[in-house]
């Protein structure tokens, strides 16, 4: 029996295959056209289900969606990113140019 | 059982569409590549006062205009003498959303209701999911968006996973797709399963919604100012920002000359995998300003609403550097932070600015949000880990998926024209490509000169070139 059942109700997110690569569309370039074309979406989980089983969802939109179980709880990981040196000196090198500067 | 192989789904495309949109385009047609854009836009529209009434029911429209007069400062200390135009801006991102978007939105979503549609689906990776996400909550629709978010590697655009955070915010249901255009098919299926309305960008109502934007900013400049805009500047990518901006500056008698910008990434596919994550930019540049420019009814509805060529009187670009660049003088010198791609116009309009006089004007007729992911940090630390060099130095220099120069002074900032009877060229190509053969009748003759604002003679001597 499963070792980390995920509960009914639980929020995933889960994966579909949509099309797999020998059957992209004709006009995509050859680096498309070699990978699948990969589907994520999220909703509440339907019944009892560890990471990686065959799973349904029930979607915001009150549809049902089939996929392979990926994450519990997704993370929105996307952040500000890092200091960028060449951004931070852009401040002070426009106000003294407007602290020094004429106009022409 | 329904065939719903990518092939039948497509074929079925007709179909689906017609019942997503609720309009009879057959309507309009007045040969084989003429239709009647001007009725199409009366009778499938609505009206200004009817755009101004709907859109104030959710708060959308009616934003600030700001003159910036620090950048303005700058443009002058690095233009020739009696040059510098003062620049002006209108901040959409105080639309709820965050873009001018949620006027298009408005409309959609609107419509869809009042024609008794119990959900709306779009198929954007921008601002727009987030628009239409916002307005079907306020009116109580259900919404989905389908965006093409990821790489091969399972890596999202930063920016675009923004856009999927907000519109779950705001309750819709977002499918994330990895690159490639058959997304349209998931968009085809989603519309026949839930028999729920095709919000989309390019018909007569959406482009409707931005016509408030061009009429707000011919009021504004009026009222606050006492001043007609010269230039407007517009952010095109599909072609509804400008047409409608362009449209409402008509409606209020303005005659400013209407400049079309987009970040430069020629070079990059837009369909390809690799390059998916090496662009900074997921809108507002020349992957979508070009060919829609070129080709309008690449979209998603029969007849597009949105004909960029009508209304552009120039159309120049800026590099992605240059963007980022400007983004940053404006939150550092007019204490405003806002979204990179909301601010190709501005860089567009600095360079303008240094050509035109000093009693001159400028409008930079949008703003977009910033949040986590769509900011210039976060693009390029995003573009430093694939790979891209991030420097500073001269933006002419820069090779869009490998290179991102921040100018080293603001007069490095430059607007490189498109020229526009190349396009003019493109486009009356790509439409008797559609003739199969037969023969251009007066009807289409004049449809074509009127739409890409040329001479019936300059359409009668591509077409003898093309023979």
């Amino acid at each position: 029996m499963a070792n980390n059942p995920v509960a009914p109700g639980t929020w995933v997110q889960i994966r579909i295959q949509i099309l797999p690569p020998g059957q992209r569309a004709p006009q995509v370039p050859p680096d498309t056209a070699q990978v699948p074309l990969i589907m994520l979406a999220k909703g509440f989980l339907v019944g009892e289900a560890e990471i990686g089983d065959t799973v349904r969802i029930k979607t915001l939109s009150g549809r049902i969606l089939e996929g392979e179980l990926v994450q519990v709880l997704p993370r929105y990981s996307h952040d500000f990113g890092q200091a960028v040196p060449e951004l931070l000196s852009i401040g002070p090198r426009v106000r003294a140019l407007l602290e020094g500067g004429k106009e022409q | 059982m329904k065939d719903n192989s990518y092939q039948a789904v497509m074929a079925r495309s007709n179909d689906i569409m017609k019942q997503a949109v609720g309009i009879d385009y057959t309507r309009f047609v007045r040969g084989r590549l003429a239709f009647d854009y001007q009725a199409m836009m009366t009778e499938a529209g609505y009206s200004l006062d009817e755009v101004a009434a709907i859109q104030q029911e959710t708060g959308v429209g009616n934003t600030p205009l700001y003159e910036l007069r620090n950048i303005t400062r700058l443009v002058r200390l690095t233009a020739p003498k009696g040059k510098g135009a003062r620049i002006f801006l209108k901040d959409e991102a105080a639309n709820p959303s965050g873009s001018f978007k949620a006027r298009r939105a408005a409309l959609s979503v609107y419509h869809a209701a009042k024609h008794g549609y119990k959900g709306v689906v779009a198929a954007t990776s921008g601002n727009y999911g987030a628009a239409v996400a916002s307005q079907a909550a306020a009116r109580g629709l259900k919404c989905i968006v389908i965006q093409e978010a990821f790489d091969s590697r399972g890596v999202y655009q930063p920016e675009i996973a923004e856009k999927g955070r907000a519109c779950e915010a705001y309750g819709a249901e977002v499918l994330q797709l990895s690159v490639g255009p058959e997304l349209f098919y998931v968009f085809l299926r989603t519309l026949e399963e839930t028999g729920f309305f095709n919000a989309s960008l390019y018909t007569p109502f959406a482009i409707a919604g931005v016509e408030t934007l061009g009429w707000e900013i011919a009021r504004q400049m009026r009222e606050k100012y006492q001043v007609e805009p010269d230039v407007v500047v517009v952010t095109h990518a599909g072609g509804g920002n400008l047409t409608g901006t362009a449209r409402g500056l008509r409606k209020a008698g303005c005659r400013a000359r209407v400049v079309a910008a987009s970040v430069d990434l020629r070079g990059l596919h837009m369909a390809s995998d690799a390059d998916f994550n090496r662009k900074s930019f997921t809108t507002g540049h020349t992957g979508f300003g070009v060919p829609f420019a070129t080709w309008p009814d690449r979209a998603d509805v029969p007849r597009n609403a949105a004909r960029p060529l009508r209304y552009m009187d120039r159309y120049v670009t800026v590099t992605q550097g240059e963007a980022f660049y400007v983004t940053e003088l404006l939150a550092q010198l007019e204490g405003l932070e806002r979204g990179p791609a909301g601010n190709i116009s501005l860089a567009a309009a600095m360079a303008l600015a240094r050509e035109m006089d000093r009693d001159q004007v400028v409008v930079v007729q949008e703003t977009e949000y910033t949040g986590a992911g769509k900011h210039v940090t976060a693009q390029l630390s995003f573009a430093r880990q694939n790979g891209i060099e991030v420097r500073a130095g001269d933006p002419a220099d820069s090779v869009p998926g490998r290179s991102i120069i921040l100018p080293e002074h603001p007069g490095l900032i430059r607007a490189v024209d498109i020229d526009l009877d190349g396009l003019r060229r493109s486009y009356i190509k790509n439409a008797l490509a559609q003739l199969d053969g037969a023969e251009l009748t007066a009807a289409d003759i004049s449809f074509l000169a009127e739409d890409c604002r040329c001479t019936p003679e300059f359409v009668q001597a591509i077409a003898r070139e093309v023979k």
